[in-house]
């Protein structure tokens, strides 16, 4: 799929919240210069993100104290001799980062993978590959009648999404608000706080029961009726299917809890085929890090493939592609020597069976933050906040991009450089 | 933790019933209402205070003077419209930013279609995170006229708005 071409425009007052995939535009901030001290309109998430962090990350090599150029350069020696080094992250940089690190891995000839592999990846693919249709969150707020989140908990992950986007607000066909205008359906294993806004059309189903409960719901849209092996209303299924039937303009938001239920997303696609034959509906993913739909887009304009791919040394066009580049399978594989990790924290997030070979190989860290991952990595490099210290652009969860500029002064020089700054500075000293 | 949950909502949820329990029922006018029951809502809405029931200092009834002070006092931190935000539980969706009619009514292109607040008249905007109430004379709930509108409270994921 290209790029859809239209730019969000800033508004000069209003700033760009890098806390999370919707990159809210309309935050306004008060600094004493150096640091931001009140941020209004965003998120309580947001905030904390904008304020920066709790414990700073400093130059290290060996848990030593180190100049940054001391790092930099050994952080090249450690790609410069690992014979199968993994670059791994990047959904908290922007597009120009991501794209040098995209150089990067073809120069040392790494296998790059990112947070999608074990997340909205598979959704993501699909979308790419036009197997499903999909819209804008602008789209949303104006057009949609009908809004389902499934296996997302958006009041939790991104909290704006109900209010600004999906639920809430009036919209250019939606003038009447939400109580006339709109119907919001979660599907879930548990009440959540989103399901709970929900009222009676929340549909509790069991646990990894999704692609059943999908089957269910294509028979009660072909006229059929709904079964499914746990206890649950049939009436209740066909209740559900008139309302996606009846909708003008549907969106189904794909959170994890669907996509971790799924073998894979054959089902998704047969129920939007379904849907789009008696309805209209549209599908998002619901993307956790600001710009890792930026990462897999740009991956994909670059190779074809959107996560998991291997350089080879020194041959652009070389590039494999499949489960075992991706960074769990590498890990457990052992089949990567060195790791470079940006803006991502991979100690804390993936199981310890699959993290443990982090701990015998060489680790490079770019973060602002100190992280679990840092604090085990043979060498540490601070980096800008983006979207406070440094600017640059962004892909939001439906696929707009959005541009920012820094909040703080870049001119002041204690700002750390930026992670496109950082990766090009390690392909100049290799 | 449920029930520190319902402990807390009975101590912030008073209602006129059970204000009105405490009360010495016997419409004695003293407080320039006409019926117990009345005084009760008016000492909801806080239009009157426990101090005006002169019974209710008597000796037979100072045990009962006592409880509804404590079961009034949670309203104390509430706006004039009786709104309490509970600062713990609020993570400043938006969401009752954006429904709020009135915020609609005033900033139509702002709180109404989910953007930041472009109006000095809404009542309700995020500032740090947390939701904030200025202006609450605007609330629909306020003054003589009032309605008991709930569009902050019924799309509020974490009860964390409430009206005494």
């Amino acid at each position: 799929m290209k790029r859809q071409s239209m730019v969000i425009l800033l508004n000069e007052n209003y700033h760009v919240c890098t806390g999370c995939a919707l990159l809210c535009d309309d935050i306004e901030v008060i600094t004493d210069g150096k640091k931001i001290t009140e941020v209004k309109t965003a998120c309580r998430k947001g905030v904390s993100r904008m304020k920066g962090c709790n414990e700073p990350m400093s130059p290290t090599v060996d848990g030593q104290q180190v100049d940054i150029d001391v790092a930099i350069s050994a952080a090249a020696n450690i790609l410069k001799n690992s014979k199968s080094p993994l670059i791994f992250g990047l959904g908290n940089s922007t597009d120009g980062a991501q794209k040098k690190a995209i150089e990067l891995a073809k120069q040392v000839g790494a296998v790059l993978d990112d947070t999608s592999s074990f997340c909205q990846g598979p959704t993501l693919e699909a979308i790419f590959n036009d197997r499903i249709k999909s819209c804008t969150l602008d789209d949303v707020r104006n057009k949609a009648d009908v809004i389902v989140y499934w296996g997302a908990d958006p009041s939790n992950s991104h909290p704006r999404h109900l209010s600004k986007f999906s639920y809430f607000p009036r919209g250019q066909e939606r003038q009447r608000g939400w109580e006339e205008d709109r119907t919001m359906i979660t599907i879930d294993i548990r009440k959540s706080h989103t399901a709970k806004i929900s009222g009676d059309k929340f549909y509790q189903i069991p646990l990894q029961m999704d692609a059943e409960f999908i089957d269910a719901l294509i028979d009660a849209l072909s006229g059929k009726v709904p079964k499914v092996s746990f206890e649950f209303d049939p009436k209740r299924i066909l209740e559900l299917a008139n309302i996606l039937k009846k909708a003008k303009f549907g969106t189904i938001f794909v959170g994890l809890g669907l996509v971790y239920s799924l073998a894979d997303m054959e089902p998704v696609v047969r129920l939007m085929d379904k849907l789009n034959e008696v309805s209209n509906f549209h599908l998002i993913p619901m993307v956790g890090h600001y710009n890792m739909r930026g990462f897999n887009q740009n991956l994909f304009n670059e190779t074809g493939y959107l996560n998991r791919v291997k350089f080879e040394k020194g041959n652009s066009t070389d590039v494999q592609h499949g489960a075992e580049f991706s960074i769990v399978e590498s890990l457990n594989n052992k089949t990567v020597d060195a790791a470079l990790i940006i803006g991502t924290d991979p100690l804390s997030s993936l199981p310890r069976s699959v993290a443990e070979h982090l701990l015998d190989i060489p680790v490079i860290t770019i973060d602002p933050c100190e992280t679990f991952t840092s604090r085990k990595a043979k060498v540490t490099i601070p980096s800008a906040l983006s979207g406070v210290e440094c600017g640059g652009s962004a892909v939001r969860m439906d696929g707009e991009e959005v541009k920012f500029e820094p909040i703080i002064d870049v001119k002041d020089q204690t700002i750390r450089p930026s992670d496109e700054e950082i990766l090009a500075r390690i392909m100049e000293a290799l | 933790m449920g029930a520190a949950h319902n402990y807390e909502k009975v101590r912030t949820m008073a209602n006129a019933m059970e204000i009105y329990k405490l009360l010495p029922k016997t419409n004695c006018k003293e407080c320039g209402k006409s019926t117990c029951m009345a005084f009760a809502v008016s000492l909801l809405s806080r239009e009157l205070t426990v101090d005006d029931c002169p019974p209710l200092k008597e000796d037979k009834l100072k045990a009962n003077y006592g409880k509804l002070s404590d079961l009034i006092t949670p309203a104390q931190g509430a706006s004039e419209s009786g709104m309490i935000v509970h600062e713990d539980k609020c993570f400043g969706c938006g969401n009752c930013v954006v429904a709020c009619p009135v915020n609609v009514a005033d900033d139509p292109h702002g709180a109404g279609i989910g953007r930041a607040p472009t109006s000095d008249k809404v009542i309700l905007r995020v500032k740090d995170g947390i939701v904030r109430t200025s202006n609450v004379q605007e609330c629909r709930r306020f003054g003589k006229d009032k309605i008991l509108c709930n569009g902050c409270i019924v799309t509020c994921p974490t009860e964390a708005i409430e009206f005494v």
